[in-house]
This record gives structure tokens, sequence and C-alpha cells, in this order.
């Protein structure tokens, strides 16, 4: 039964502060193959950024486990890598020198100087970011930034890339382009993504599977939806697509009719 | 230092509405010397202006034969080979007062320095942890308000000895600020910095060095400022109780032989020595922490 890739297993987790306990994921069950990439979508407040800092090790599970490859998650480690919400580029480092802290970190001890050169090169090329390689963060956009955070997760050479809300921030055409190089990376390094999102349309756009959590305290998981249309993924073909339609239709139904957000519901 | 100087430049006069006029590039270097003239006028004239005012208002107030303390005229007459020439040497006890600002400076790079290491280390550690810093923070609040000659019994007695009491007193003196802001620079550390080492699993030492120094250098190097400021204070008063040969002493000595003008002159030399030490850590800290902040 331990064939599954990444397998989140009876998670629950509750914050207590003082002698008030609240409870914010409950009973997460959810098994994601290799190489998929899954979308995890929910109102704001749900806990869909504390189930990522979960499978993170950032925080700990209250009950529970979280297994990759068999192996129990106790830990943050450079295997689950993130691309977190707001970038999280050391401001005092050039772009070439935050991934390159990584890279050594990771690589220190099995590749060569040259080597760690030439592997962090290549991830800055993977996102088009050689150019800005002696820029500080604070000289590059918002966008930019964002990609070479990417960078940053892929030099690591994760088992599994964690994406946080990674384009929240950005503009509506940056978010675009940065979509379509997630999709192109997807496409080549094969690699295993979860992306939290509250985008629709990049849920559908981008996941093979759609995670559609309930609202919170006690979230779980409302309902999983299969996006069964082929890659490579075209924007504008997509946009009439029977399937995409469909399922960006369901998306919005569990959202907006099933799980309605009532804010200030405490 | 003409007042005229001080008028705004004319501004040329905006050209018509649709007329496409090349941007004034040939006019730069006139620019930057009317830019020159102008930061003259701006940043020197005024402090100038001020002084000359003040030794003024100083010189009229205190010529007069029955004034208990000298005028700047007084001064120069009496005490212009310590103006003059700051670095002589006429034996061991008669020397310039360049040499005299070095001893002193010399007292405060080891103190100072021995604080400043102790204090970034203590206070990263503190920073780490809400608990000790709870434990420990009322005793470095009441600890850092004792003026530093209040501690110089206590080091005499432990020390037996002036100079590594002076060098201890500095060290009491300066620490405290050091630590404290090192504390709130630590705790100040964004989460999302905590994360990537957490990811990155950056160990204790990568940690400090990475992230934390880089992270909390604005707020290190603040208290560096404050502390060297204090160290300056304390080794002038801890000098005249200690004697030796630093600037301290020979105020106290000056004042033993009722020589007020070279007191004068010698508080000159301790007040920009002091301008200078602080601006000097303030520069190394906006040097060493460019780029902290976004």
């Amino acid at each position: 039964m331990d064939q599954s890739y990444l397998k989140i297993d009876r998670v629950f987790k509750s914050f207590s502060k003082g002698a008030k306990t609240t409870e914010v994921l409950a009973d997460i069950r959810l098994t994601i193959d290799k190489g998929e990439f899954v979308s995890i979508i929910g109102h704001s407040g749900c806990g869909k950024s504390t189930l990522l800092n979960l499978v993170a090790g950032l925080t700990d599970v209250t009950t529970g486990a979280i297994k990759l490859e068999g192996r129990e998650v106790n830990a943050p480690g450079p295997d689950r890598a993130v691309v977190f919400q707001n970038h999280s580029l050391l401001p005092w480092l050039s772009v070439y020198d935050n991934v390159k802290l990584a890279v050594t970190k990771v690589f220190g001890a099995t590749k060569t100087k040259a080597e760690r050169h030439d592997w962090i090169m290549q991830n800055l090329d993977l996102v088009q970011m050689t150019h800005a390689a002696d820029k500080r963060p604070g000289e590059i956009s918002g966008g930019m930034r964002q990609r070479v955070g990417i960078a940053r997760a892929l030099a690591m050479e994760p088992k599994i890339l964690l994406l946080d809300e990674p384009f929240g921030a950005l503009d509506a055409l940056t978010r675009a382009h940065l979509q379509d190089a997630v999709m192109d990376i997807h496409a080549r390094l094969k690699n295993t993504m979860i992306m939290i999102t509250h985008d629709v349309d990049e849920a559908v756009l981008l996941a093979d599977r759609i995670v559609m959590m309930t609202n919170g305290p006690a979230a779980s998981i409302g309902e999983v939806l299969p996006v069964a249309i082929p890659r490579p993924r075209d924007r504008i073909a997509l946009a009439s697509h029977p399937d995409y339609v469909r399922a960006r239709e369901a998306v919005l139904r569990f959202l907006y009719e099933r799980h309605r957000f009532v804010e200030a519901a405490e | 230092m003409s007042v005229t100087a001080l008028k705004p430049r004319e501004v040329p006069t905006a050209p018509s509405a649709g007329q496409v006029l090349p941007l004034p590039v040939v006019a730069r270097p006139k620019l930057r010397l009317a830019g020159l003239g102008r930061l003259l006028a701006e940043r020197v004239a005024p402090p100038v202006v001020v002084m000359t005012l003040l030794l003024v208002i100083w010189q009229v107030a205190f010529s007069g034969g029955g004034s208990g303390l000298p005028a700047p005229t007084d001064v120069w007459e009496q005490s212009r080979e310590l103006i003059l020439d700051p670095f002589f040497v006429y034996g061991s006890q008669d020397i310039g007062l360049g040499w005299r600002v070095l001893t002193s400076l010399e007292r405060v790079a080891y103190g100072f320095g021995l604080a400043a290491v102790v204090g970034v280390l203590v206070g990263a550690v503190l920073g780490q942890s809400a608990l000790m810093m709870r434990g420990f923070d009322p005793i470095f609040q009441v600890l850092r308000t004792v003026p530093p000659l209040a501690w110089l019994p206590i080091s005499l007695a432990a020390f037996m000895d002036s100079r590594p009491s002076a060098i201890f007193v500095i060290f009491i003196t300066a620490i405290w600020p050091i630590i404290i802001n090192t504390a709130a620079g630590v705790r100040a550390i964004p989460q999302d910095y905590r994360n990537v080492a957490a990811v990155l699993r950056l160990n204790q030492i990568e940690f400090f060095w990475k992230i934390m120094v880089p992270s909390a250098a604005p707020y290190i190097f603040s208290g560096l400022r404050i502390g060297v400021g204090l160290s300056w204070l304390a080794i002038v008063a801890a000098e005249m109780l200690t004697g030796g040969v630093g600037i301290g002493f020979f105020i106290w000595d000056a004042w033993n032989s009722s020589r007020l003008t070279d007191i004068i002159v010698a508080l000159v030399y301790i007040g920009v020595t002091g301008f200078i030490l602080d601006r000097l850590v303030g520069w190394i800290g906006r040097v060493v922490s460019r780029g902290t902040a976004e």
C-alpha cells in the first residue's frame, strides 16, 4: 500500500494559543503520484498554506503522518523545496548568490565548484533569469523575484516542489507568463508539484488534479477533481475547450455554492 | 559664503506644448559645478557662520580682566603649540594631544572590541530564545543605566591595576546597548528567512553568518554606534581617575596645574574624536548592511 509517492494520511492539525486550541485541518487524506501536478484551492483562511507547511515540514502534524517515498516527513529539507508566496529571497545577496546558497548547501559535497556554477546558471536559464544574475532582489521586478525563487527551489533538485500561492502578488499578465514558465518546467523536468492557489483559472490550467478544501476551522478536503486535459496546454485554445469549461464550472460551484466563504465567521 | 548663492537657480522657461526639444545633456558639467557651489552654500556655510558667531560671543563675554575663564584669543596665545602640533614628544609625560588621543583610543579599541564580540554573540543567543530574553532583559535594563564610573572601584578591586580596569569599564559600559540591539535585531528576522534556512537545513553557524548577521546588521550597528559613543564617554572619565597618558588624564593634570586653555583645546580634541568615531561606525554599518533593506 506504500506505492504512493507522497501520502498524507489522516492528518489533523491544531494550534493552541494559551488555553485555546483551534483545529485547523481535520482528517486530510491525499496521495500524490510521482510527476503529478496538484493544485490545492480554497477560500483564504481554510488552512491550505498550513497543509503545505506540513508537507514542507515547517510545522508538525498534530496527529497522522505524511510520508514521502515511504519515509515520514518530520523536518524541513531540500527534498521538499518551497517557493514562498513573497519570494523570500535574501535581499543582501545577488540573484546568483541566492541560488548559490541553496546549491552549495545541497550539492557542496557531490558536485565540484565548476559543476555547481553550471548548475546555478542552468537553473537561472530555466526561468530565463541569467541576465540578472548579478542583480540584487531589490533591483528586479516582483515577477523576476518569483522566477528566481522558483530557480532556487528547482536548484535543490527536490523530490517535490511546493508552491505557496507563488503568483498571488503579481499582476495578471506577469502571472500568465509565470504560469507558462511553470508548465514548461513541469513538462521538461517531470517533477512533482503541489501548488496552493485561490485562482480558479490557475488551478485548472496547471493541475492534473484539483484538491478543493472546505472552509475552516477544521477544514478538510471537500472534493478532488481530475483535470484530464492533454498537455501541452495552451491558455487561448483552452478558453473554449469543453473539458476546461466544465472543470472551471465545477470548481466555481464548489467554492461559491456549496462552500461559500462567510466573512468574519467567528 | 555669499548670501546670494542661496537664491534658487532660475528655472528655464518651459517650452511651448507640442514642440519636441532635445534634453539638455550638454548643460550637465556646468550643472555639476553649480551643484557644488550650492552644496557649499547649503551645507558648509551655516555651520561656519554659527561657529564664528559663537566664537565672537565667547570672545566678547570673557575678554574682560575679571572673568574666570579664558577667551578664544587667550586659548590661542597660551596653548598654540597644542593646537598646531598634535604629535610632539618632549618627554614620556609631555606629549602632543594627538598621541594622547591615540593612547585613549587604544584602550577604547580593546574594551569596545571585546564588548562588540561578546555583545553580538550574547545578543544573538538571547534573541533566539524568548524565554532567555524574558529572564535576562530586566537585568540588562537595570545594569545599562549604571554610569560608567560607578563600575570603576569594583573593577579596580577585581583587577588591582588601572589599565585593565579602564578597559573593563569601557567593556561593561558599551556592551548593554550592543546586546539589547542585537537581540532585538535577531528577533526581528522575518519568518521567511527562517523558513529558507529551515528548508536548506542551515546549521547554527551557517545560520549565524548567512542569515542572522546580514539580516540584523542595521540593529547590530545601531547598538555598536551607541556603544562606541558610551566607550568614549567612559574612557575620558576613567582616565581622570586612573592616570596614565590618555586624554582624560591630561585634562585632570591641566586642571591641577591651572592650565585652563589646555583643557579647552583637549575638549575640542575629545569632541572631534568622538564625532569621528560615531560617524566611522555609522559608515561601516551602512556599508555592511547595504542591501539588507530592500
